[in-house]
Order: C-alpha cells, then structure tokens, then sequence
C-alpha cells in the first residue's frame, strides 16, 4: 500500500504484468498510459464527460478541503449551543455552515479532554468526512496507519510528535460503515475572547482527525505589523 | 471477506510517515496526473450509478492478498474500477488493454455533466433507511460480534470478531452492505456503534481504552 511503497509507486506497475524497469524516454510510464487509455474509452462509450472529470477533481483539490471543518470546531468552541448541537446532531449542525454531501452524509462529531483522546481511522478502506477534510492524506491511507491506530494508538500519536499523558483514555473510532467522525480537539488555553475566524487559524486537520493537538497561540506566525 | 485489506491489527508495516501537510505545510493530493484521473474517473463512473458503493469497495479489496498490498492506493481504486467495467459489461478486458471501443457502448443510467458535479456531491448518497422493525439492542447493552468468515463482502473487521463489546451509540437502520455489494439490494439493518475494551482484543498490554466499530445488527448477539 501507499505507506510502504511511496517512493517508488511508479514502479509498481508489476502488478498489471507491465516491464518493471521501463524507460523514461519511451514516453509515459505504464501506469499514465493505462489510465490514459481508459479514459479515452470511457469518452469514447460516453459513459463519462471528460469535463465532469475535471470538476470532481477540481472540488477536492481547491474547494473542499479541511478549512471547512476548522469553522465547524472553532464555532463549536465560541458558542457553546453550537457545540450542543454539534454532539447531539453533527450532520445538521455542519450543515448549518454549508458543509455536507459526499461522504459525510451521516456525521457523528467526539470531544477531547482532559485525559480522554480520540483518534478516527478506517481499517478496511479509507473511509473520510470529505465535506469537512476533503480527501485524505496518503498516510491515512497507508496499511502502516491502517493497521496499528486501533492497536497501539499512543505509538502512532508519537510518529506525529504527539504525546499523551499514560492513564489517558483513547478512543478509537473505526469507520466501518457510513458514519463520518469528526474529532473536536481541546481549546487551547489563552484564546479567551478569540473571534471564530481567529479560532479557526488554530484548528489543523490531523487535529480533526485526532492524530494531532489544536496550535497553541505562540504557534501562530507573529501578526504582521498593520 | 478475510481479505489483505482488512487491516486493523496487522503488524510489520513500520511507522507512519505523516507528509509535509501534519507539520503545517503543504502537500498535493496527488502524487501524480495518473492518480488524478483514477479519482476522477473512478467518482464520475459511480455516478453512473451502473454499480453501488459497496460494489466498489468489494471490488477494490477482492484480490489476493499479495496482491492488493502490491499496488499503491491509487492503483487498488484503477483495479477496481476495471474490474467493475468488465462485471457491469460497459467494457470488455480487451477494450480497457486496447483503450479503444470494439463494441457499442451499454447504457448506463445517468452520465455526470460537469455542471452537475457541484449539486451532485452536495447531495451525496445518504444510506439511512426507513425500519419498520425496532432496533434489538439499546445503549448500554452488551453484545458479542459475530464469529464468522463470509466469502463475500463484509464491514465487521476480523479483530473485533467473537469479542464483548457494549452499544454506545444508536444511528438507525442502513443500508447492509453485505446484501448490497452482491447486487441483493438495500436490505436495511440497524446500525451500532459497540465500544470494545482494547484489553478485550489487544491484551493486557493494550493502551488504555476502547475501538469503536460501527456494527451492523446482523454483525451482534446479546452477550448471555
């Protein structure tokens, strides 16, 4: 899978019983050829538009992405009856703020604190809140994080530079069906009085995900002089 | 299936490798343009709706083992999409090879238009269904997933299988995958989510807590 194999995912187009050490100059390597190719004839069937293509791709690469779910935490942190709503009905709540659809059409949100932590993964594929992350990483999708976040969540955390007081509690969320979880990490201390906009600079997306902490304020860049 | 994808528990992979994207900065989606398109392709295919979700993940992850670990993410989704065109009868082994048409095309139901694309994933595909059966278990039962080995697809991943777990959340019945990834239609069941005690899979050296999967009822027994 991607984890293992990352510096060299070009070269594994063995398995579709291509020549492994194909030549840069002979034109496009094997797997860029066959996906060529199979656009071409899902355009020619006219089962796909080619313009629909760039679209979908569009939207996840530039207008979808985990800004989105910065706004739903960083609400949820300044408003108190958001957050209620939040727990009690994610996906209406998200909706609030525009957000929902593809691959989050049944949200759940799980609060951190003080002693209790929660990580998301998906074992069995790559199961993602898309409307609030947008698509995931490639080490989401990796059999290394695959594998070990539900067995040895603390040694993953750490791989992230997160580390985690002994007795805390870790709840870790496997997304095996179509409910889309969405960690609200901890507030971090200082931020009294912060706007929602302020709020949402310290939300970072492995944070959403539970394999990392909110920034604290003194990680923000120093405001630039007005 | 008890198949290379069912992951969670396996052990010999090495260490995560978070990307620039977990220290703050920037990364693409994307390592490459072939990737883009397999993701492209393989969304606006579905929206054909020639095939369901749970077809597609069926598809990705029936492979051997060796297989399906061989091949990076990106080419696990082109395995399954390929195979899904050839199932479906849009297009024959020989065409994708070829990446010309030999055959008329087949109807598919829709094609995505790209103005489209922006209402089309704002709805998305909701699965909750309407039960007229009441669910069997309430929060805070406990229950014991299911011992079982299916031949086709299934969401109970095999490390929480013949483990204790207790109810802790509620979402109303969904559509089962199992039925529908064999073409047996939606047949809802009631969904779960169960805590399992990490010291009840893991052991006693588990960190201190709990892996919440989503069960199926299909998937639980009442713990005696």
């Amino acid at each position: 899978m991607a984890g293992a194999h990352h510096d060299h995912s070009h070269s594994q187009a063995h398995d579709h019983g291509h020549d492994h050490g194909h030549d840069h100059d002979a034109g496009p390597d094997p797997m860029t050829k066959r996906v060529q190719a199979l656009e071409a004839l899902l355009v020619e069937k006219g089962y796909v538009d080619p313009a629909a293509v760039d679209a979908l791709i569009e939207t996840y690469e530039s207008k979808i992405g985990p800004r989105n779910g910065a706004r739903v935490v960083a609400k949820a942190w300044a408003d108190p009856d958001y957050r209620q709503r939040l727990l009690e009905d994610a996906t209406g709540a998200i909706a609030e703020l525009g957000f929902g659809g593809r691959q989050g059409e049944h949200m759940v949100a799980v609060e951190n604190a003080p002693g209790r932590h929660n990580l998301v993964v998906c074992t069995l594929c790559s199961c993602y809140p898309w409307p609030v992350l947008g698509v995931p990483p490639a080490w989401y999708k990796s059999a290394a994080y695959r594998s070990r976040a539900v067995l040895e969540p603390r040694g993953v955390l750490e791989e992230f530079g997160v580390r985690l007081p002994e007795d805390t509690e870790f709840r870790i969320w496997d997304s095996t069906a179509e409910i889309r979880y969405l960690v609200i990490p901890e507030r971090p201390a200082g931020t009294e009085g912060w706007t929602e906009e302020q709020l949402a600079d310290l939300v970072t997306r492995d944070s959403m995900i539970g394999t990392g902490l909110a920034k604290s304020p003194a990680d923000l860049p120093a405001e630039p002089a007005a | 299936m008890n198949g290379a994808h069912d992951l969670g528990g396996m052990q010999g992979f090495g260490p995560v490798e978070p990307d620039a994207t977990s220290r703050g900065g920037t990364a693409p989606i994307f390592k490459s343009e072939w990737e883009r398109r397999v993701f492209g392709l393989t969304l606006a295919m579905g929206a054909t709706g020639a095939w369901n979700l749970d077809m597609s993940r069926y598809a990705r992850e029936n492979q051997p083992p060796a297989a399906y670990l061989g091949k990076s993410y990106f080419q696990v989704w082109l395995h399954g999409l390929e195979t899904l065109l050839v199932q479906s009868g849009l297009c024959s082994r020989r065409e994708i090879e070829r990446g010309r048409a030999e055959r008329p095309a087949a109807a598919v139901p829709r094609v995505l238009q790209a103005a489209e694309v922006a209402a089309t994933l704002a709805r998305g595909g909701p699965v909750q269904r309407a039960s007229e059966r009441p669910p069997a278990f309430a929060i805070g039962d406990a229950v014991v997933a299911n011992v079982m080995a299916p031949s086709g697809h299934t969401r109970l991943p095999r490390y929480v299988r013949g483990r204790p777990g207790k109810i802790v959340l509620l979402h109303g019945a969904h559509v089962f995958p199992d039925t529908h990834a064999k073409g047996g239609g939606e047949a809802p069941e009631h969904l779960y989510t169960v805590a399992f005690d990490a010291v009840d899979i893991w052991g006693p050296e588990a960190c201190p807590g709990s892996v919440r999967v989503d069960c199926f009822e299909p998937y639980l027994e009442p713990a005696v």
